[in-house]
């Protein structure tokens, strides 16, 4: 029996290291637990430290595999720039999701050590995403990722709405991957390929596509659609915000959003490229929805995950802007506000965190008031995020959005344009409206203080990107710019 | 010349300030409020004086942009870091950087609370207002423009009047509407023309259609600063809610955002554009001048009515740029300038009573000039200069917007004639009201004088009102070249589409 060949495991470095130190990690707080030691909380720290230790390392080893496009595991696994770019915006959310994890989770007595855990295996699931070349392997690393976080959604066992939110969340996300999966097995009938490339070449023939085909990409644009919750697939969204625990909330704002868009984009631009015709109508109306509904409803919200979650709607809805565009220049823009609107949503999640009072965490945006006097640091911070948000220049929001402005224009969709920056004015009232309850109203009891040093750290760290990033933009600018271009190469 | 960064070091020095604010640290607020005070008040003057360079240095011969600067920003898109200053925007980053030391004099006492963060807004808005008037960017003009909102919002609403949050909300989300719509035009100006420095799309020459829909965004951005009627609504809440300092910088400068853009973007890049739609311009600008006149009649709120005045002289400007004469254009700025610093020094006479009594209601007041001769002096000159009293800076702007609009269309110029006379009547009928009569009102007995702090906050204005009224030339010699250059610029562009007849040249 001839030996099955060495796939060439170089250019999935990052993805194994991680699956590797995943199981030591397993075992180390399985061992610790058992004999060594009983105390849960101290396993939690040191499988947290150890996590966000392996993740930094994970990053570090994107460099090598950085550069020209590479193909293994049997066409199934890609990378190139573009995926390098997205692994290191989804491994940054997730070291920063465990960094801001590690107080709420100690004071809710849920410092389990596999929660860490937890967010390292969603995070390989997201590498795998974004270099899945194949729809079988897109569909395993978005299980993979999935599971992990409705399992995170749930963690909090005893509290009845977080796992009402788990169970949601599961029900739907299951739905969304059973539309997904039929839609490849639709696109597997009519094509006859599932791999990226092969489907890319085929479509790139003048030949008529075929309805069942059509159907099938649509199929599969629905379940995207749901995995990075855009309009009409976005009602789990803001009950699965609120009831989660806020620092799994955090985490859910940021890094699965990056790695599905990151995969939506490379699937609509990779083998379905060449369709834009046939898809460039759906992401429209999508897009257009999704920045309405992300304005509007965010109006009445009186609770603030609730609201960052009809935010995240709206974000997604801007980003799919730059989809839209089916330009390089667009995809550019998609990855330059991805990049942004991280920052952005670590920040704004870490000031929640610290939304605490009498040893009680507080969600209300009515509790928020007079922060301003009370706590005048962690109010500014909050206002600077709050304007970048809105999109005001010279913040950093504001040149996520007049990327994929650009975009828009550029592609001549100036209906999108002009609906994308009306939306965003109404979408600046509830923006402002946080910012007034901060300044303009009467103060009630402070928070507590100190906020922590992780807290402090992140803060401090993400409000100073979100303002200097007019400075020098150069870095994020020209390497979206490579990865975009990558994108298109491949 | 001196080969120096002026207009960067300009812009960015009031950051300075407050960095230097925001390192203040002391046990006793009452020291903390008084350092902020200090630092602000050095920085912005220091600004001042540094800006008085700009009046010494600028070559009044040439139209060229002058301390130009520019360095690459974002490549990718070709937009760079691109400062300058020609005749036209001189005299408002001038008029910028003498207004703002005067908003933190005339904050001294009456602001108390959160002394600190009020000057460090101040500050920011100061190097917000320098960027946009020297930008030669589209973005950076962009950045610099919407950017203004943020410290002004946080003014009014934080230390602001009773219905502070309504106002501060309106203001925010109409010039953000008007803004936004500007950018999609801005971008679309990138499509075609593919760069975004002024100087070049200056040159440019864009397809008459979509130059209309360009023009119409552009339009819905300025005409909301200006404001024009109808979109004028945000201004009399702004203003009456806003601290006076607050009041004073929104006349006397941001307001000057909308006329300053059609001058700089409207009438140079889109002139097939701006030619078509002139009579819109002219129509909503003699309504505006004459109803925003007759509603001012009826004001019972002192800044109310100081603030429809403004929407009525802001019509003159926009009469006055869109004649494309000479006369009309210089006459516009002109207006804008001495509007600057009337107005501005209007809302402060407002707020000397203001800190005394805490009304603004015109009612409560009469008789004044028994008990505050130099009160009572001091806000005549500013109510004569208001109604454009030959002698005075406002005279020279509203003479010069009227013989421009007499060349191009008598019967604009008719009507907005009329805006001068009811101009006269309001501003008269509210210092009689305020000033003369019988001292009858109880709490009025013991009023005081302007005390030295108010006296220094004035002098300059009166002495700036008055020179501007005797001896225009030595500011109109800095816009000629200019002006002249721009009018060249419309007609050369008017006479390649065919357009020139129709402009009745």
């Amino acid at each position: 029996m001839p030996m099955a060949e060495m796939p060439n495991i170089v250019p999935a470095l990052p993805e194994l290291f991680l699956a590797g130190v995943i199981m030591l990690l397993l075992m180390f707080g399985v061992f610790q637990k058992g004999g060594l030691s009983d105390n849960d909380e101290a396993t939690f720290r040191i499988v947290s430290m150890l996590s966000i230790v392996t993740l930094i390392l994970a990053i570090f080893l994107l460099v090598p595999v950085a550069g020209a496009r590479a193909v293994t595991f049997a066409g199934m696994f890609v990378t190139d720039q573009f995926a390098v770019f997205c692994k290191a915006l989804v491994l940054i959310a997730a070291a920063l999701g465990i960094i801001v994890s590690r107080d709420f989770m100690e004071r809710h007595n849920i410092a389990r050590f596999e929660f860490p855990i937890l967010i390292v295996f969603a995070a390989l699931g997201m590498l795998l995403m974004i270099s899945a070349n194949d729809l079988v392997s897109l569909y395993v690393g978005l299980e993979l990722q999935s599971l992990s976080l409705y399992v995170m959604a749930a963690i909090q066992r005893d509290d009845n709405r977080a796992t009402e939110a788990g169970l949601k969340y599961f029900v739907l996300g299951a739905v969304a991957s059973g539309l997904l999966l039929y839609g490849a097995s639709l696109v597997y009938g009519f094509a006859g390929t599932t791999n990226f490339d092969a489907l890319a070449t085929l479509f790139t023939s003048d030949q008529e596509v075929s309805t069942g085909l059509i159907i099938g990409i649509v199929f599969i644009l629905a379940g995207l659609s749901f995995k990075v919750s855009a309009v009409p697939f976005h009602m789990w969204t803001p009950d699965v915000y609120e009831g989660a625990p806020t620092p799994v909330t955090a985490f859910f704002a940021v890094a699965p959003k990056i790695a599905a868009l990151a995969l939506f984009l490379r699937v609509m631009v990779g083998p379905f490229g060449d369709l834009l015709v046939h898809w460039q109508q759906i992401i429209i109306v999508v897009s257009v929805l999704s920045m309405a509904l992300g304005a509007l409803a965010a109006i009445n919200q009186r609770n603030i995950k609730r609201l960052m979650a009809y935010s995240s709607i709206g974000h997604v809805g801007y980003a799919l802007v730059g989809l839209a565009a089916g330009t390089e220049q667009g995809i550019k823009g998609v990855l330059v506000y991805l990049a942004i609107y991280l920052v952005m949503n670590v920040g704004t999640f870490a000031c929640i965190l610290c939304m605490r009072r009498g040893g009680r965490m507080v969600e209300g945006i009515d509790d928020l008031a007079g922060l301003g006097k009370t706590n005048p640091m962690l109010a500014a911070t909050l206002v600077v995020f709050m304007f970048s948000l809105a999109g005001i220049p010279p913040l950093a929001g504001f040149f996520g959005k007049l990327y994929v402005f650009v975009a828009a224009v550029d592609a001549q969709l100036y209906a999108l344009a002009i609906i994308g920056v009306v939306t965003s004015v109404i979408g600046a009232f509830y923006y402002l409206r946080i910012i007034k309850v901060m300044y303009f109203d009467e103060p009630l009891d402070h928070f507590d203080t100190p906020i922590g040093r992780e807290m402090s750290f992140v803060i401090g760290l993400t409000s100073v990107i979100v303002i200097l990033f007019f400075v020098y933009p150069a870095p994020i600018l020209s390497s979206a710019a490579a990865a975009a271009a990558a994108l298109f190469a491949g | 010349m001196l080969d120096l960064p002026l207009l960067t070091i300009l812009t960015f020095a009031p950051l300075v300030g407050v960095l230097a604010i925001l390192i203040i640290r002391h046990d006793d607020p009452e020291v903390v409020a008084s350092n902020a005070r200090n630092v602000a008040l050095f920085v912005s003057s220091g600004v001042f004086l540094l800006s008085l360079l700009l009046w010494f240095t600028f070559d009044r011969t040439t139209a060229d942009f002058q301390w130009v600067e520019k360095y690459a920003w974002m490549d990718d898109f070709g937009i760079s870091y691109h400062m300058g200053v020609d005749g036209i925007s001189v005299l408002f980053v001038m008029l910028t950087t003498l207004l703002t030391p005067i908003c933190v004099l005339a904050s001294w006492t009456s602001i108390n609370e959160r002394v600190k963060e009020y000057m460090i807004a101040f500050l920011i808005l100061e190097t917000f207002m320098i960027g946009m008037f020297c930008a030669l960017d589209l973005f950076v003009f962009y950045i610099f423009f919407e950017a203004v909102l943020i410290p002004m919002f946080i003014i009014i609403g934080v230390w602001g009047g009773a219905r502070r949050v309504y106002a501060a909300f309106k203001l925010f989300l109409y010039t953000l509407l008007g803004s936004v719509l500007m950018l999609v035009a801005m971008l679309t100006m990138y499509y075609y023309a593919d760069t975004t420095n002024v100087i070049e799309l200056m040159g440019y020459d864009f397809p008459i259609d979509v130059q209309k829909w360009m023009w119409l965004a552009f339009f819905a951005s300025f005409a909301v600063k200006v404001p024009m009627w109808p979109v004028h609504t945000w201004l009399p809440d702004a203003h009456v809610e806003a601290p006076t300092a607050g009041s004073v910088i929104l006349a006397g400068v941001l307001l000057k955002f909308g006329g300053y853009g059609f001058l700089r973007f409207s009438l140079p890049m889109m002139p097939e554009a701006s030619l078509f739609f002139t009579p819109l311009i002219y129509t909503l600008s003699i309504v505006a001048v004459i109803y925003t006149s007759l509603v001012a009649l009826a004001q019972e709120d002192m800044k109310k009515l100081i603030a429809y005045s403004s929407i009525a002289h802001m019509g003159f400007v926009t009469i006055g740029t869109f004649t494309l004469t000479t006369q009309g254009i210089e006459g516009a700025i002109y207006q804008m300038l001495s509007h600057g610093v009337v107005s501005a020094a209007l809302f402060l006479v407002v707020g000397v009573v203001y800190d005394r009594i805490h009304t603004r209601e015109i009612a409560a007041y009469g008789g004044l000039v028994s008990r505050m001769p130099a009160y009572a002096l001091t806000f005549m000159v500013f109510a004569m200069a208001s109604v454009g009293l030959p002698g005075t800076g406002g005279f020279v702007g509203e003479v010069l917007v009227l013989v421009g609009a007499f060349k191009a269309n008598t019967w604009v110029a008719a009507f907005a004639a009329t805006g001068v006379i009811l101009g006269a009547a309001y501003t008269l009928y509210l210092y009689r009201r305020i000033i003369f009569g019988e001292l009858t009102k109880e709490n009025l007995m013991k009023i005081k004088d302007m005390n030295r702090r108010e006296i220094a906050i004035f002098a300059p204005l009166l002495f700036i009102t008055i020179w501007m009224g005797i001896y225009p030339s030595s500011f109109l010699d800095f816009m000629h070249v200019s002006v002249e250059h721009l009018i060249n610029q419309v007609e050369t562009s008017l006479a390649q589409s065919g357009m020139l007849e129709l402009a009745g040249r």
